[in-house]
C-alpha cells in the first residue's frame, strides 16, 4: 500500500470513528465497498425470499382481517427488499446483477426462510420471533456508517413496527382460543425457536467478519450480544402467552441478569446455509421462476418506453 | 435484449405547504411508471400528496473531494447569522 | 324478502372483488419486478377492503348475527356470485393484466353509477372505492398499452390473453333477477346501459395497445347465478380451508 492510499484509509477510519456517515460518492476502501454490497444485498435477498414462506398463507388466511394484514406485511417486505437493493446500487452494482447472484445461488440470504411454514400459527411465530430477531439487528443498523444503508434501515424500522405486533397478536389469539389452536401455537414455537436464535449468526469466536464490521460500524454489537438480547426480551413474552420455550436448559441467571440457554445445533445451521434445508431449493426455484417469467414483461416495458420517447421526438421535430 | 429499467429518484411532498423531499429510489421503464411505482412504493402510509420523479442519470452531484472548497469557506462567515449582532434585550420585534 | 334481495345484491358486488383479490393474492412474491409486485398487492388490498365493507354491511342487513367472514368463507360453491372472468387463473402476466383491465373498466362504470344509489351505504362504499378503481384502471390500461405495443412477444401474449378472456367479459353484464330488481329500486344501474360505454372504452385502449378484440365470440355466462368454471372450487379450497378445518373459532 502506498502512502497516499494509506493516508486515505486512515482519514476514512477517522471519519467513521468520529461518527460521520459515509455517502455514496465519498472515497472508500474497496473492501468497505465490497463488504457493504455483500451485506446489503444479503439483507435485500432475505426480504425478498422472506416473502415466500408467508406468501404461502395469503390465500389461506383464516379471516379477511388477517388476510389484508398479511398481504400488507408481505408487501412491505417487497418494499424493504427494494429499499435495500437501491442502497446496494449506490455502490455500483445493478439490480439485475444482484438478482442474478440470488437466483444462481451465489448470494446468501437469511437461512430461516428455508424452513417451511406449515400452519397458520407459523404466521404468528414468524412475525413474533423472526421479525423480532430481525428488528434487533435492524435497529442497530439504523446507526450504521454507510448513509444509504442507514437511511433504508430507518425507513424499514418505521414500517416494521407493525409486523412483530401482528405476529404476536396472532399468537395471542391462538393461545386464548381452543385447545387445537393453542397446540398449533406451541408447535409453531417449537419449530421456529431454534432457527430464530440462529438468525444472529455463528458464535462470536466463529464469526470471521465481526471484528472488521465493528471497526467500520456496520455492526455495533456482536452476534452473541444480540442473541442474548433477543432471548431476554422474548422469554417473558412466551410466558405471557402461556407457551413453553423448547429449551430445557433455559434458566434465569441472577448473576448475569440474563437467561442461560442450551446449546444451539450449529451443524443444522451450517447444513441449511449450505443449501440443504427443507426449502432451499423450493425458494430458489420460486425466485428464478418469478424472474424468468417476468423477463418478457420487463423487456416489453423498456421497448414501449423507447417507442414512446421516439414518438415524442418525431412529434417535436 | 437485456435492458434494465433505469433508476429514478423519488421526491415526495408530505403535505401542501412543505417542500418535496428525497425519499429514495426505484426502478421504472418510463416516467409514468415511475410515478405509479412511487405512489405504490413510497406513499402506502399516506406519506404524500405530490410526487416528483427524476431519472437518476439526470442528477449532477457535487464532487465530495471538492466539499472542502465548496462548503468550508462559509464556516467563518458568522456575520450572516443574527446571533452575530449584539443588541440590548429591550429592543423588541427584531 | 326485500332484505334478502338486498343481501343477494351486495353479495354479487362483494364476490367479484373478493375472487379477483384472491387471485392477485396468489401472485404476491412472484411478480415480474419488485415494483410491480407491490402494485398488484396494492390492488388486491383495495379489493379486499371493498369486500369487507360489503360483507359487513350484508351481515348488518341480514341481522342474523353472521360476520363478514361467514359471508366471505362459509358458503357453498354455487352460492358465490362472482362473474366467470375474475376466477380465471394467473396463466401469465398478460392474463393478469387483461383480466384486470376487463374488470377495471366495468367496475369503474359500476362505481360511478353506484355513487348515485338510493341506498346510502352502497353509495358511500362506491364513493370510497371509485378512487381506488380509477387508479386500477390507470394501472391496467397503461400496462395493456405497454405490453400490446411493447415487443413482439409481449404483443402476442396479450393478444392471446385477450382471445382467451374476452368470452368471459360479458358475464359481467348478464343481468340476474337480483340486479334487475336493484335497478328497478334505484339501488344500482341497469347493466345494459353501461355496456355500450364499456365496449367503447375497451375498444379505445385496445386500439392504442394495437390489440384486436375477437370479432365473433361465443360468450360464457352463469357466474353471477352460481354456475362457475372448474377453477372456483380450487380457489375456495384455499380460501375456506381454515374456516372449514377449524370451524367456529376466532382468529
Amino acid at each position: 500500500m502506498d502512502n497516499k492510499s494509506r493516508n486515505l484509509e486512515e482519514e476514512f477510519q477517522a471519519r467513521i470513528d468520529a461518527g460521520e456517515n459515509i455517502e455514496a460518492k465519498d472515497w472508500m476502501p474497496e473492501k468497505y465497498r465490497k463488504t457493504h454490497i455483500r451485506q446489503i444485498s444479503q439483507h435485500a435477498h432475505s426480504e425478498v425470499v422472506g416473502m415466500l414462506p408467508e406468501g404461502n398463507w395469503i390465500t389461506r388466511a383464516p379471516s379477511l382481517r388477517r388476510k389484508v394484514a398479511l398481504l400488507a406485511k408481505v408487501q412491505d417486505e417487497a418494499g424493504h427488499g427494494l429499499y435495500l437493493y437501491s442502497a446496494a446500487e449506490t455502490l455500483g452494482i445493478s439490480r439485475d446483477e444482484l438478482m442474478e447472484q440470488l437466483n444462481s445461488g451465489k448470494a446468501k440470504y437469511s437461512s430461516i426462510f428455508n424452513y417451511p411454514s406449515l400452519t397458520w400459527a407459523d404466521m404468528g411465530a414468524i412475525g413474533w420471533l423472526v421479525d423480532g430477531a430481525a428488528i434487533i439487528n435492524q435497529v442497530m443498523l439504523t446507526k450504521t456508517s454507510y448513509g444509504p444503508y442507514a437511511r433504508a434501515m430507518v425507513r424499514i424500522c418505521k414500517e416494521e413496527s407493525f409486523h412483530q405486533r401482528q405476529g404476536y397478536e396472532i399468537m395471542l389469539t391462538l393461545c386464548n382460543g381452543t385447545e387445537a389452536q393453542k397446540a398449533m401455537a406451541q408447535d409453531a414455537l417449537n419449530r421456529w425457536w431454534w432457527p430464530s436464535l440462529m438468525m444472529f449468526g455463528p458464535r462470536d469466536e466463529e464469526s470471521p467478519h465481526t471484528e472488521q464490521s465493528m471497526k467500520w460500524k456496520i455492526k455495533r454489537k456482536t452476534n452473541d450480544e444480540l442473541r442474548q438480547q433477543f432471548i431476554d426480551q422474548t422469554v417473558p413474552q412466551a410466558d405471557l402467552l402461556g407457551l413453553t420455550i423448547p429449551d430445557k436448559d433455559l434458566k434465569w441467571n441472577d448473576e448475569r441478569g440474563s437467561y442461560d440457554f442450551g446449546p444451539i445445533d450449529w451443524e443444522e445451521f451450517w447444513n441449511v446455509v449450505k443449501g440443504n434445508g427443507l426449502c432451499n431449493r423450493k425458494r430458489l426455484k420460486a425466485r428464478n421462476e418469478a424472474w424468468d417469467n417476468g423477463k418478457w414483461v420487463r423487456d416489453a416495458a423498456v421497448a414501449y418506453a423507447e417507442k414512446q420517447a421516439e414518438r415524442k421526438v418525431s412529434k417535436a421535430g | 435484449m437485456k435492458k434494465e429499467w433505469p433508476i429514478w429518484e423519488i421526491f415526495i411532498r408530505s403535505k401542501n405547504g412543505l417542500e418535496h423531499r428525497h425519499v429514495g429510489s426505484l426502478h421504472a421503464a418510463d416516467a409514468e411508471m415511475a410515478i405509479q411505482n412511487a405512489r405504490d412504493v413510497y406513499t402506502r402510509r399516506q406519506e404524500g400528496v405530490s410526487v416528483w420523479v427524476v431519472e437518476s442519470k439526470h442528477i449532477t452531484a457535487s464532487n465530495p473531494e471538492k466539499s472542502g472548497e465548496l462548503f468550508e469557506p462559509a464556516k467563518d462567515k458568522v456575520y450572516r447569522h443574527p446571533t452575530f449582532y449584539n443588541l440590548p434585550d429591550e429592543v423588541k420585534h427584531m | 324478502m326485500e332484505q334478502e334481495k338486498l343481501v343477494n345484491y351486495i353479495t354479487i358486488l362483494g364476490d367479484n372483488s373478493m375472487i379477483l383479490g384472491q387471485r392477485l393474492g396468489e401472485l404476491c412474491g412472484h411478480g415480474p419486478e419488485l415494483e410491480t409486485d407491490i402494485a398488484l398487492t396494492n390492488i388486491s388490498l383495495d379489493l379486499f377492503g371493498q369486500v369487507r365493507n360489503y360483507f359487513q354491511y350484508a351481515a348488518e342487513v341480514e341481522g342474523k348475527g353472521r360476520t363478514e367472514d361467514d359471508f366471505a368463507m362459509l358458503r357453498l360453491e354455487h352460492e358465490y356470485k362472482n362473474s366467470l372472468l375474475v376466477e380465471q387463473p394467473n396463466t401469465d402476466f398478460a392474463f393478469v393484466i387483461v383480466r384486470q383491465f376487463f374488470y377495471d373498466v366495468f367496475q369503474r362504470l359500476l362505481m360511478k353509477s353506484l355513487i348515485n344509489s338510493k341506498n346510502d351505504q352502497l353509495a358511500a362504499i362506491a364513493k370510497k372505492s371509485i378512487k381506488e378503481v380509477e387508479y386500477h384502471f390507470d394501472f391496467s390500461s397503461t400496462w395493456m398499452k405497454r405490453l400490446g405495443d411493447g415487443t413482439g412477444e409481449s404483443h402476442e401474449r396479450v393478444q392471446h390473453a385477450v382471445n382467451e378472456l374476452w368470452r368471459f367479459a360479458m358475464d359481467l353484464f348478464k343481468e340476474t333477477e337480483t340486479e334487475k330488481w336493484a335497478a328497478e329500486m334505484g339501488l344500482g344501474p341497469d347493466l345494459n346501459e353501461l355496456k355500450s360505454e364499456y365496449l367503447k372504452v375497451v375498444k379505445e385502449i385496445c386500439d392504442e395497445a394495437t390489440i384486436e378484440l375477437p370479432q365473433e365470440e361465443v360468450f360464457q355466462y352463469g357466474g353471477k347465478e352460481g354456475r362457475h368454471s372448474e377453477y372456483l372450487g380450487y380457489i375456495l379450497t384455499d380460501f375456506q380451508y381454515m374456516q372449514r378445518a377449524y370451524p367456529n373459532m376466532k382468529w
